[in-house]
């Protein structure tokens, strides 16, 4: 099995040559983009990233992407955090149907709510809010949330609540001592899935912004079809969103490997 | 398995989830039922067409080649992701400097905003400009995938592989990393072959997380609306518009709210019917093996 490892590093190959492209043309001129065919860029510039750092209405994007998506891991984690725990440690009445409705609405595809979505934040004012979108969001990160904190708990043995509270301690004080510190990886890697699939999503943070809170994403679809086709640009905006991912991708590193199986191995 | 107690209480500790999700879930949900069975003349004047609507999307051709055109997409999907992701987590190296650079490098299209997943696979395969186009040209290969529905189709699977084996991939070789050294070693003293160690021993430690990434890679790729949204557009003519793309158009882009709605509710059906499925095997299976204690 000496050749093994060329399995890996051909796949690893294959998803960087067109992020790589991406790089590529975000370091030409348009003119060049269009005319020379070239490996790498024969004429470096950055003037394309310049246009998105020193214009508000694309650097602002990020912002909002941001914003929104911070948000939207604070309140699916700390809302998940105790209803997981209730999954992980007693049964109730319908708990095995709540569980299963709450994961339908990771199966509600975005497209059949973007429109309800927009009527409903209209209605109640919070249409082109960054709080909107991360709330529509909570609809499928919320569920996820809930599904991975799950599994992680259930790993925690049962003795170690009961020897806290034969301690003294109450429940919350308990909580937030000794059981928060036990699942830290799992709140981990539950935040990390919350961002992922927060700051991935297009369709309804499209649908319910339109100036304050545009995500970067939409900015740039918008910006394809209003200026002609600013390959360089896009393609600079492109690399920038990879960017944060990239960052996240680095923290969590040590944790990815048991993280991806959600605690479930 | 932890002995659960009986504690009608924890529904508080579940209350705020529930809300939260009821609020982002029931009401849109109820807005959607409601274009469904009605119809509307402007003005919010309704009336009530029962099942009219969802008889005219049962029977319209448009429905028929959209949910086709997606129950081929997911099954390409998952015949091709699910055995190559597997095929690389068992090909991974277990420790060393690789790990890292594996894990990195593999989780970097999972994190790329989806339209940003269009966009890169747009410039990479454009015939004028991408590496990918141009490179099939001039090897005389005629493709553009803005004409070809074939050269179409073949684009937007191979993006979606790029962008999801990766799961595929992590998922299995976290189940993978969790098999103890000492199961190989008694393997391999009781001469057991690659094909043997791999049914035996790390088909069935692979066998929840696999299911997971089987539920998951199904429902999104039932799901998938803005990568062949940007790449494609749903063309050439309708060969890429799949049941979200459809959907969009519907009630956006005709304003039909009516069958848009019907059409929301069935395809939100299928795909409950079809996690169902899943989810009824998956804790199957879990239980199974939690009990026969492999």
């Amino acid at each position: 099995m000496r050749w093994k490892w060329t399995i890996p590093a051909i796949y690893i190959i294959f998803i960087l040559v067109p992020i790589y492209w991406l790089v590529n043309m975000s370091l030409k001129t348009n003119a060049e983009i269009l005319s020379v065919f070239s490996l790498w860029p024969q004429d470096l510039t950055f003037a394309n990233y310049m246009v998105i750092f020193t214009d508000p209405s694309w650097y602002s994007g990020y912002i909002n992407s941001m914003i929104y998506v911070s948000i939207n891991v604070v309140i699916s984690v700390c809302f998940a955090l105790p209803a997981a725990y209730a999954f992980s440690r007693y049964t109730f009445v319908g708990d095995k149907h709540l569980f299963f409705w709450l994961l339908t609405n990771r199966m509600a595809p975005p497209a059949v709510f973007a429109l309800p979505f927009f009527q409903l934040y209209s209605s109640i004012g919070l249409f082109d809010t960054h709080i909107a979108v991360a709330l529509a969001h909570c609809l499928f990160n919320l569920p996820l949330a809930v599904w991975i904190l799950e599994g992680f708990m259930s790993g925690i043995p049962k003795e170690i609540d009961e020897t806290a509270f034969v301690d003294g301690y109450s429940w919350p004080r308990f909580f937030v001592k000794i059981f928060i510190p036990n699942i830290a990886s799992g709140i981990g890697v539950t935040a990390f899935f919350c961002f992922m699939f927060s700051w991935v999503e297009l369709l309804l943070a499209r649908t319910l912004t339109a100036v304050n809170a545009k995500p970067i994403s939409a900015i740039m679809t918008r910006t394809v079809s209003a200026s002609g086709l600013d390959w360089g640009v896009l393609s600079a905006a492109g690399v920038l969103t990879i960017v944060p991912g990239a960052l996240v991708i680095w923290f969590v590193r040590n944790h990815i490997a048991k993280g991806f199986a959600l605690g479930r191995v | 398995m932890i002995e659960k107690q009986v504690n009608q209480k924890a529904w508080f500790m579940v209350l705020p989830v529930f809300l939260l999700v009821a609020f982002s879930a029931i009401i849109p949900l109820m807005t959607v039922v409601n274009y469904a069975f009605q119809d509307t003349f402007g003005s919010n004047q309704f009336y009530w067409v029962g099942l009219d609507w969802f008889k005219e999307i049962i029977h319209s051709e448009r429905f028929h080649d959209a949910f086709f055109r997606q129950v081929a997409f997911s099954a390409i999907i998952l015949t091709i992701e699910i055995p190559l992701g597997v095929a690389i987590a068992l090909a991974m190296p277990k420790k060393g400097w690789g790990v890292p650079v594996c894990l990195i490098s593999m989780a970097l299209p999972l994190l790329i905003p989806w339209n940003v997943v269009g966009t890169i696979w747009q410039i990479f395969a454009r015939v004028d400009i991408g590496l990918l186009g141009h490179t099939l040209t001039q090897l005389g290969i005629n493709y553009n995938y803005t004409q070809d529905p074939v050269a179409a189709w073949i684009t937007i699977i191979v993006m979606d592989v790029w962008h999801w084996t990766s799961l595929v991939v992590l998922l299995s070789y976290a189940g993978l990393s969790s098999i103890p050294d000492v199961y190989y070693q008694a393997a391999k003293i009781d001469g057991a072959s690659k094909i043997s160690i791999f049914r035996y021993i790390q088909l069935p430690k692979m066998q929840r997380v696999l299911l997971i990434a089987v539920l998951l890679r199904f429902m999104d790729s039932f799901m998938i609306y803005t990568e062949p949204f940007v790449i494609t557009g749903g063309g050439p003519g309708n060969s890429t518009t799949f049941m979200s793309i459809d959907l969009v158009k519907m009630a956006i882009g005709q304003f039909d709210l009516g069958p848009a709605a019907a059409m929301s509710l069935l395809y939100f059906l299928v795909i409950l019917l079809l996690s169902w499925v899943f989810y009824t095997v998956m804790s199957n299976i879990g239980e199974e093996s939690s009990n026969g204690g492999v």
